[in-house]
């Protein structure tokens, strides 16, 4: 039985800016291998910021654009035939999200990956400018596509170019642990694209908006999505799917560090949450949602307490981002009305997204600022931190704020999302995900005041002298770690028109 | 049983086999095996919904028989950069298993 | 039972036999030639399930590219392979075991229970087709319907070759990737290598070209002058590039740069990203997929080829 036919429409409204969002990092990712490894720097750090320009568009326009978001189909056909891109609020905070990060991160990279010194063969800094143009063009189509078969290709961009970021170095242990995250990132793609070849089967579309009324509770439905959420849980590196995480993302140099754990592992969780909210609202059951929570609260609790135990400061921070994942997770049991049956954008997924967010500053800030301390003192070992507080006042300041946020203390973004989670938590009359989120807090402080007790006790009789490194290497993170302190301010008062812009999104969707 | 339902049943039982070749075993070329075996299983799959899909003087319906397409060139991708990893691995005396030779396991802190 | 369902069990089972031996089987090498053989078998059950443009495609790339890459590595790691003995015990290969069968069973159910006719798109293709001035629809699909896909997976191609040669020893930015194994003193692999690439290329060119109307198309094409160009390197007949030089670079990009080029034109002329003039659509398309068909050919060698190595001392 064919489904109606696919005419050839118009494109909505506006929606320009949604291709430029995808399109520009491609431009820039094709003039750096086309211009080579000279060029590469330039061209790469002078495309980042236009990245924040269009951001504040798609924003401006999903404004604009009012309950339902904006839509665009690619090449004028319209889905089920075509492809459609998509925008709401969520995208539009991780499109910006995303830009910032990138650009922070690029900006720090100019150091170790500029324009190759004469003589250098410039290997490391056309590897290092392509993988990221390469993962942000992948990160804007897995926040706007709407089609499940674009996302997969989207998930296959991101991890070819997130796995060459990892083993820059060229070294047997990175290499090997860019390896286990290839593994496992391809395991999560074809488990992926196994549900979406269901799905395709069941109901003939691939598009999330014709999916999410055609699909109904059986068993090709429910085959599909545990297929998928097990495939980006994966790539997620939720509990207990994480163990390629902290090899890779500690073993990366500091900038790709930032991306990895900011922004990488933020696009297949973004797929989750459109996949369970919208494409298939109607299979969210009780059960599900509190496994997904209960998997977040083993990520929160055993990657704070690895994290406890870790005698390398890049590691540590590689745990902290584990148990960080855990949170988002929490937005699934959190979400779900089980009065409807369906999970409810309301303060449950803004505080989700609020955590994304500011753990995106956060850890950026951190993993860099945690790079620039190994530098400095020629080690990352904990124990031998001291007198880093006389060494580099600005680095350990940027750290200290980027836990700050991490811990979920006030003014921060981290607290204004666990505020949301908590309050989603008591109004749901779920008390222990509050009890885990408190836990959290606790063992994420407890970390962070061991890093900072170290750091400001003195220096070894035996330690090597401090190395110089230029100042300006601390400000871009030290602007994340800014950004991620008073996100909380400057967010909320925004956010809740947000909030109420994605509660009216919500209802105009569900007729 | 209709030839589509068989092949869907091959498709079906090379996944799990795939899938059980990469959880067993050690050596990494042969994780790489079974990974394309998934996925030629998965690809199967898309080909059987494409032959049920016959309409309107087609013998097959196009867009899953183009999302294939696009899936094999992906994988080969995807096992481009898996062998170059681990023929560089190799070279570089990391060994061609994940075994943890070089060093901590992921989640024991360093000695 | 019609003797068509019996040459298809047969033909399944044999496939589903030849993967099995190639999981099974200690040795790497063996493994992979029982891949390459289940390859070809998969590219005849593509014809079975009448989709001839993803059975060339399978013969081509997914058992004789990815073959051929399979081949040299296990040649290369055949004694380090050979010298790894741990394995998992006897009961985690049990448990994993059961799993795999459960999941497989739980798949197998579930693909029983999708409908005998489920809502497909094929109809909305073939009334959408003429307008994009094509013939074979699943070209269709692939250039105009779902063109955001196709230029999507070029990017991907690009940035996964950038990500093998980014695997090259610092010093070996500045070389040329060296084939594995090339056999420059086979006599017979010369003559073939001087007689099969003209005309391959003009096969290959035919395949885009009648693509358009018929089974075929710039991918199929392209793997056809990929192979070409792997067997000269082979030979030993020709090298390589270097990584780092200028035209590589630019024919690299040629094919999703201009891709992207018409895409972005026609948010002006036709009114959507990636949408074609009605009047111009098949002249479009072949503009695009000849720089697309010479981006592929040369992407889809090279990573065979590998990451650059250090030019040897003279």
């Amino acid at each position: 039985m064919p489904l109606p036919e696919a005419l050839a429409a118009g494109p909505s409204a506006g929606g320009g800016w949604l291709v430029a969002a995808i399109a520009w990092p491609v431009v820039a990712l094709l003039l750096v291998i086309a211009g080579g490894e000279r060029l590469a720097a330039r061209t790469g750090a002078l495309a980042l910021p236009v990245g924040i320009a269009i951001a504040i568009a798609v924003a401006l326009d999903v404004a604009n654009a009012g309950a339902g978001g904006l839509t665009y189909h690619v090449g004028g056909w319209a889905p089920p035939l075509g492809i459609a891109l998509r925008a709401d609020w969520l995208a539009a905070a991780m499109l910006l999200v995303t830009a910032v990060v990138a650009t922070g991160a690029g900006v720090h990279a100019l150091a170790d990956f500029g324009p190759p010194r004469a003589g250098s063969p410039g290997r490391a800094s056309l590897a290092f400018w392509a993988s990221l143009l390469g993962a942000w063009a992948a990160l804007n189509l897995a926040f706007l596509g709407n089609d499940l078969f674009n996302l997969y290709v989207a998930l296959e961009l991101l991890t070819f170019a997130a796995v060459p970021l990892v083993c820059l170095d060229g070294s047997a242990a990175t290499l090997q642990a860019a390896l286990r995250y290839l593994l496992y990132a391809l395991v999560g793609s074809v488990l992926y694209l196994l549900g979406a070849v269901l799905l395709y089967g069941a109901y003939g579309t691939l598009d999330m908006g014709l999916l999410a009324t055609a699909v109904r509770p059986e068993p090709a439905a429910w085959a599909a999505a545990a297929l998928m959420t097990a495939g980006l849980l994966a790539k997620t590196a939720l509990f207990p799917l994480h163990l390629w995480l902290p090899p890779a993302h500690a073993g990366a140099p500091p900038a790709a560090s930032a991306v990895l754990s900011a922004l990488v592992v933020k696009g297949s969780f973004f797929i989750v949450l459109r996949l369970w909210f919208e494409a298939l609202p109607g299979l969210a059951n009780a059960a599900a949602m509190q496994l997904l929570g209960l998997l977040g609260a083993g990520a929160i609790l055993y990657g704070s307490a690895l994290a406890l135990r870790q005698s390398r400061l890049k590691l540590l921070v590689a745990y902290s981002t584990v148990a960080q994942i855990g949170y988002l997770f929490l937005v699934f049991p959190l979400a779900f009305d089980a009065s409807t049956g369906r999970l409810a954008a309301g303060t449950a997924l803004a505080g989700g997204l609020l955590q994304a967010v500011s753990h995106a500053l956060a850890k950026a800030a951190m993993f860099m600022s945690a790079g620039l301390i190994a530098v400095t003192l020629g080690h990352d070992r904990i124990a031998g931190l001291g007198g880093l507080a006389r060494a580099r006042p600005a680095t350990l300041l940027t750290f200290a704020l980027a836990g700050v946020s991490l811990v979920g203390l006030p003014p921060s973004g981290g607290f204004a999302a666990k505020w949301l989670l908590l309050s989603a938590a008591v109004a749901t009359g779920q008390w222990w995900w509050a009890v885990v989120i408190v836990l959290g807090g606790l063992l994420t402080g407890a970390y962070l005041v061991l890093v900072l007790m170290h750091a400001l006790s003195e220096p070894d009789a035996s330690a090597a002298a401090p190395r110089p490194v230029a100042s300006w290497r601390d400000a871009a993170p030290l602007v994340l770690a800014l950004l991620a302190v008073f996100m909380g301010l400057a967010g909320l008062a925004p956010f809740e028109v947000g909030q109420e812009a994605v509660a009216a999104q919500a209802h105009g969707a569900m007729p | 049983m209709s030839p589509t339902t068989l092949y869907g049943l091959f498709g079906a039982a090379l996944v799990g086999l795939g899938l059980y070749g990469l959880l067993t075993e050690p050596r990494l070329l042969r994780k790489i095996i079974a990974f394309n075996l998934v996925g030629s299983g998965v690809f199967l799959l898309f080909g059987v919904v494409a032959r049920r899909g016959a309409d309107a003087g087609l013998a097959g319906d196009p867009v899953p028989q183009a999302l294939v397409i696009t899936g094999i060139v992906v994988a080969f991708s995807a096992t481009a950069l898996a062998v170059a990893l681990l023929l560089r691995l190799h070279e570089a005396g990391g060994g061609t298993t994940l075994d943890d030779d070089n060093g901590a396991g992921p989640d024991r802190p360093p000695s | 039972m019609s003797f068509d369902l019996i040459y298809e069990l047969l033909l399944g089972l044999l496939a589903l036999a030849t993967a099995t031996w190639s999981v099974a089987t200690r040795d790497s090498y063996s493994a992979v030639v029982g891949f390459v053989g289940y390859g070809l078998l998969m590219a005849l059950v593509w014809m079975q399930l009448q989709a001839v443009d993803v059975a060339l495609t399978e013969a081509a790339i997914g058992s004789g590219l990815t073959g051929l890459l399979l081949l040299g590595a296990a040649a290369r790691l055949r004694k380090a392979d050979a010298r790894v003995t741990a394995r998992p015990t006897r009961t985690l290969r049990a448990v994993a075991a059961l799993a795999c069968t459960g999941l497989a069973a739980a798949l197998a159910a579930t693909v029983l229970s999708l409908p005998q006719s489920p809502p497909s798109l094929t109809a909305a293709a073939v009334s959408a087709l003429p307008a994009t001035g094509l013939g074979n629809p699943v070209n269709g699909v692939l250039m105009a319907f779902r063109a955001f896909d196709t230029l999507l997976e070029k990017v991907v191609l690009v940035l996964s070759l950038v990500g093998v040669w980014s695997l090259a020893p610092e010093l070996g930015w500045t070389g040329r990737p060296r084939l594995l194994h090339p056999f420059a003193d086979d006599g017979v692999l010369r003559f073939l290598a001087r007689t099969l690439p003209p005309l391959g290329l003009l096969f290959g060119l035919h395949l885009m070209w009648n693509g358009a109307d018929e089974p075929g198309g710039a991918f199929q094409g392209a793997t056809v002058l990929a192979a070409m160009w792997l067997l000269v390197l082979m030979a030993g007949l020709g090298e390589a590039p270097p990584v780092r030089s200028r035209w590589l670079r630019v024919a690299a990009v040629a094919g999703p740069a201009t891709f992207l080029a018409v895409g972005i034109a026609g948010m002006g002329i036709a009114g959507a990203f990636l949408a074609y003039p009605e009047a111009h659509a098949k002249a479009l398309i072949l503009f695009i997929e000849v720089p697309m068909m010479l981006t592929v050919a040369l992407v889809l060698a090279l990573l065979v080829a590998g990451p650059p190595e250090q030019a040897p001392h003279p």
